[in-house]
């Protein structure tokens, strides 16, 4: 066997230059690059690749057609499986999925999968390739929430012909795509771009209807919808529920990514929409939404952005290239490092930001070390602003008005393993509502398990 | 889009839009709000319901200018629509089912009160006393809806311009001496006001909601801008309100975090006038 080649690296903006920006950070392969990288694959008779991806996308066989320059083909094997291609290969953590069971990957570099699913995504966009629209089976399905859950479970159900309306509380379709994840890490016109193509093939977007509020999932049946799916996601934020966290200046990451990305703050005054500047800013948590924050606050023009966490890197959860590029772009980390008070001045602004040093104890139940505290390590930080940015649970707001939607007692829909169905007839739920806050891949995989349910129930039901 | 099919001037600065929104209409109660975004580049801002048709699938709105958007938004003419009108948003307000309710209102906040003394006196179980002010006589807003829903109206004015020269909090302490049972309170305007009232109401033991108005984004639980202390607990304006126990908001925390963009809002109306004389002035 040749050696194998190194894998071939993503093209990026420089981290001096990118810091202070918002264009997208991996500005990915052009053609000569996905043509090397392909080639590095082993079009391996028993692939580990696919086993890693939650929705199975077919590796080997999309990857063998990039090798030989089918970019439409390999574009028609990836969407046979993925509906959000350029989606995944941006923001999956292809580290803990697919590249991690890259048969190549145990000796040398995996194969970067993820790079070469967006370099194809991209292609197709670029050459403008368009959906087919399949004919109408004569059925009506409603989606409640545009996120990746709505989103795919409702393309899957317009190709066989399902007549779907998406209903979603925001003025925008995307959910977290469009709201939380930055512009420096998936533009907004990818997002446009799988929404469009999704109305091309016939689903109809209602943005500005919260359900709950504006509709019960009963009116919805009443209108003639035969099953509703519920991918309304995990968007009620947790604060760290220490003094002064109503100062002025203490931000929700939901808050800052919204003002952000959805309200595009950083084209203040030309949109409406403010933001404040911290000049010090520091960012409670360390997952994927505290590096969109701490990353998000260099481009606001912070001279200092800290990330403050009670574990250590071992335990954070945010994906490798986020961790990497937010320390490229001078990014502090404090770990070991756990918040008990918000100080502020005496106009009620942040100022300073007390923690306790941490030291890891026995394993919890999730396996990882419980940090504990080392009494009487307080120190105070200075810091303008505060972000919080520990995680999120599923909004309450729709299974509190709708009789019969049972939910575990931290909020997650209750739903059968196998078809997704909720504790109510007819209505189906996946992705962050049902598992809490998760990824991106995991939701679309659940919308697409509950259209094949649905599917099921309705054929069944109208036999 | 979301349609205005008609435009009313009720001061200067105070417009009444009634707007064609069905999805909102339909649910629409008294003490809930929408959230508008007046064009593509527009915040989104929230507006208390002022009135409601479910017939005719309406909605109206009042909206007193106080800053760019509120002055986009008073700009629009009928014919023209509304980019974004999400809701109904947040919890109705409770309509009490005996006694006396006084219902006040200042500024714009008549508006709010409007629906709530409608279905009040619609349902007919209980006596209403509105109290309606103003700083003077030219920002009284809807005294005639106000007088077809109230068993009785007062008028009263900061400067005594109209009516009579006094407060809400004037005439609550004198409708208390005079012996009158008072059972509930409402009281919606500046959080000034509303913190007056909620003091007073607190030391003579009468139950009073008011209507808080923080800064707000998405409306629906999910950003926590709206975070209020009440009763020492942190509750989210949007979907625990905003319709609040006044005796228990932390006004002064309230007041402090609506002025967190004041810098900000002043950059944005200079912005938009030096956009509309073409730069440079
Ligand atoms: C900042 C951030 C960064 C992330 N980074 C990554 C990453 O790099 N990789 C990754 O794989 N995952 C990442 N995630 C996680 C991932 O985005 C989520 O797991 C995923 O978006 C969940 O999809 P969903 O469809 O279940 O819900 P969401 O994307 O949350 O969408 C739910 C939608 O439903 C709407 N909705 C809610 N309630 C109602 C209602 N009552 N009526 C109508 N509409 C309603 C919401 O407005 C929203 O648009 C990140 C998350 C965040 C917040
Ligand atoms: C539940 C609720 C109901 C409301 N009902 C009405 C109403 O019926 N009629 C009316 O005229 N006004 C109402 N308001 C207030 C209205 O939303 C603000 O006046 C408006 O957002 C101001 O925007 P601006 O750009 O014109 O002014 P700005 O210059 O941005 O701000 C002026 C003032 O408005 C407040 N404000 C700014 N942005 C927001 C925001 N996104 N959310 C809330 N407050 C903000 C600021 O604290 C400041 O005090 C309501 C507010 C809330 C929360
Ligand atoms: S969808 Fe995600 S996990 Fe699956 S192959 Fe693509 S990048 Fe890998
Ligand atoms: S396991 Fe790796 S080398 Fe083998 S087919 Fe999959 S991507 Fe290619
Ligand atoms: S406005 Fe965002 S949570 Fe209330």
């Amino acid at each position: 066997m040749p050696p194998i080649k190194p894998r071939h690296a993503m093209p990026s903006q420089d981290p001096e230059q990118r810091r202070r920006n918002f264009e997208e950070v991996a500005t990915g392969y052009l053609e000569p690059l996905a043509l090397g990288e392909s080639s590095r694959c082993l079009t391996c008779p028993k692939p580990g690749c696919y086993t890693g991806c939650p929705v199975n996308v077919n590796i080997k066989d999309f990857v063998a057609l990039v090798k030989e320059g089918k970019y439409l083909d390999a574009y028609k094997k990836i969407k046979e499986t993925n509906s959000l291609p350029a989606v995944c290969g941006r923001v999956c953590p292809q580290e803990e999925q697919c590249e991690k069971f890259c048969l190549i990957g145990k000796r040398n570099e995996p194969v970067a999968v993820g790079r070469l699913e967006r370099f194809v995504a991209d292609w197709a966009m670029e050459h403008g390739v368009e959906p087919e629209k399949p004919a109408p089976n004569g059925h009506k399905v409603a989606v409640v929430g545009s996120g990746p859950a709505g989103l795919t479970c409702a393309g899957d159900l317009a190709m066989k012909g399902y007549k779907v309306t998406v209903f979603e509380a925001l003025h925008k379709a995307g959910g977290v795509l469009i709201y939380g994840i930055p512009e420096f890490r998936l533009p907004k016109r990818i997002v446009a771009a799988e929404v469009k193509n999704l109305e091309k093939l016939g689903v109809e977007i209602i943005t500005n209807v919260v359900v709950g509020k504006s509709v019960t999932l009963d009116d919805l049946f009443a209108d003639g919808y035969e099953a509703i799916f519920v991918g309304t996601g995990a968007g009620l934020p947790k604060f760290m529920g220490v003094p002064g966290e109503t100062l002025n200046g203490v931000f929700s990451a939901n808050e800052y990514l919204t003002r952000t990305n959805l309200m595009k703050a950083y084209l203040f005054p030309e949109y409406d929409t403010p933001i404040k500047h911290g000049k010090k800013v520091a960012v409670v948590g360390a997952g994927n939404v505290a590096m969109d924050c701490v990353r998000s606050a260099l481009r606001h023009g912070a001279d200092d952005a800290f990330v403050v966490y009670r574990r250590t890197e071992h335990e954070m959860t945010a994906r490798k290239e986020e961790f990497e590029h937010a320390i490229e772009e001078g990014v502090v980390f404090h770990w070991l490092t756990n918040p008990v008070r918000v100080i502020g001045d005496e106009n009620g602004w942040v100022k300073g930001l007390e923690c306790v040093k941490m030291e890891l104890g026995e394993p919890d139940e999730s396996g990882r070390r419980r940090p504990v505290e080392v009494k009487g390590s307080n120190f105070v930080m200075d810091c303008d602003m505060v972000v919080v940015a520990l995680g999120t649970s599923p909004n309450p707001l729709l299974s509190q008005t709708t009789p019969g939607l049972k939910t575990e007692k931290w909020g997650g829909l209750i739903v059968e393993e196998e078809t997704n169905a909720t504790t109510r007839e007819g209505v189906y739920a996946g992705g962050d509502a049902v598992t809490g806050s998760a990824t991106v891949i995991l939701a679309m995989g659940a919308g697409k398990k509950a259209a094949k349910a649905i599917d099921e129930y309705i054929q069944k039901k109208s036999k | 889009m979301y349609k205005i099919l008609s435009k009313r001037d009720l001061t200067d600065i105070t417009k009444l839009f009634v707007v064609d929104a069905p999805f909102v209409a339909r649910k629409a109660e008294p003490g809930q709000f929408v959230i508008v975004r007046v064009r593509e580049e527009g915040e989104r801002v929230p507006l208390t319901i002022a009135d409601f048709d479910r017939g005719k699938g309406t909605v109206t709105v009042v909206i007193q200018e106080v800053g760019l958007t509120s002055k986009l938004i008073n700009q629009l003419k009928p014919g023209d629509s509304f980019q974004d009108f999400v809701g109904p948003l947040g919890k109705p307000c409770p309509i009490e089912e005996s006694g006396t309710v006084v219902l006040a209102g200042g500024g714009f906040g008549v508006a709010p009160v409007y629906p709530i003394a409608k279905k009040m006196k619609a349902e007919g179980k209980v006596h209403i006393v509105s109290i309606i002010g103003a700083r003077t006589k030219d920002l009284l807003i809807l005294e005639p809806e106000m007088r077809s829903v109230s068993d009785e109206l007062i008028i009263i004015t900061d400067d005594g311009s109209y009516g009579r020269k006094a407060f809400p909090t004037d005439i609550i302490k004198e409708m208390r001496e005079k012996g009158t049972k008072i059972d509930r309170v409402i009281a919606i305007g500046p959080m000034v006001m509303m913190r007056a009232v909620a003091n007073l109401t607190k030391t003579l033991g009468l139950p009073t909601y008011v209507s808080a108005d923080p800064i707000m984004v998405d409306g629906t639980g999910m950003c926590g801008a709206c975070r209020l202390t009440v009763g020492g607990k942190v509750k989210f304006a949007c979907v625990d309100g905003p319709i609040l126990d006044g005796h228990q908001v932390d006004f002064e925390e309230a007041i402090r975090r609506g002025k967190m963009y004041a810098t900000e809002q002043k950059t944005a109306l200079d912005h938009h006038h030096e956009c509309q004389c073409g730069g440079g002035h």
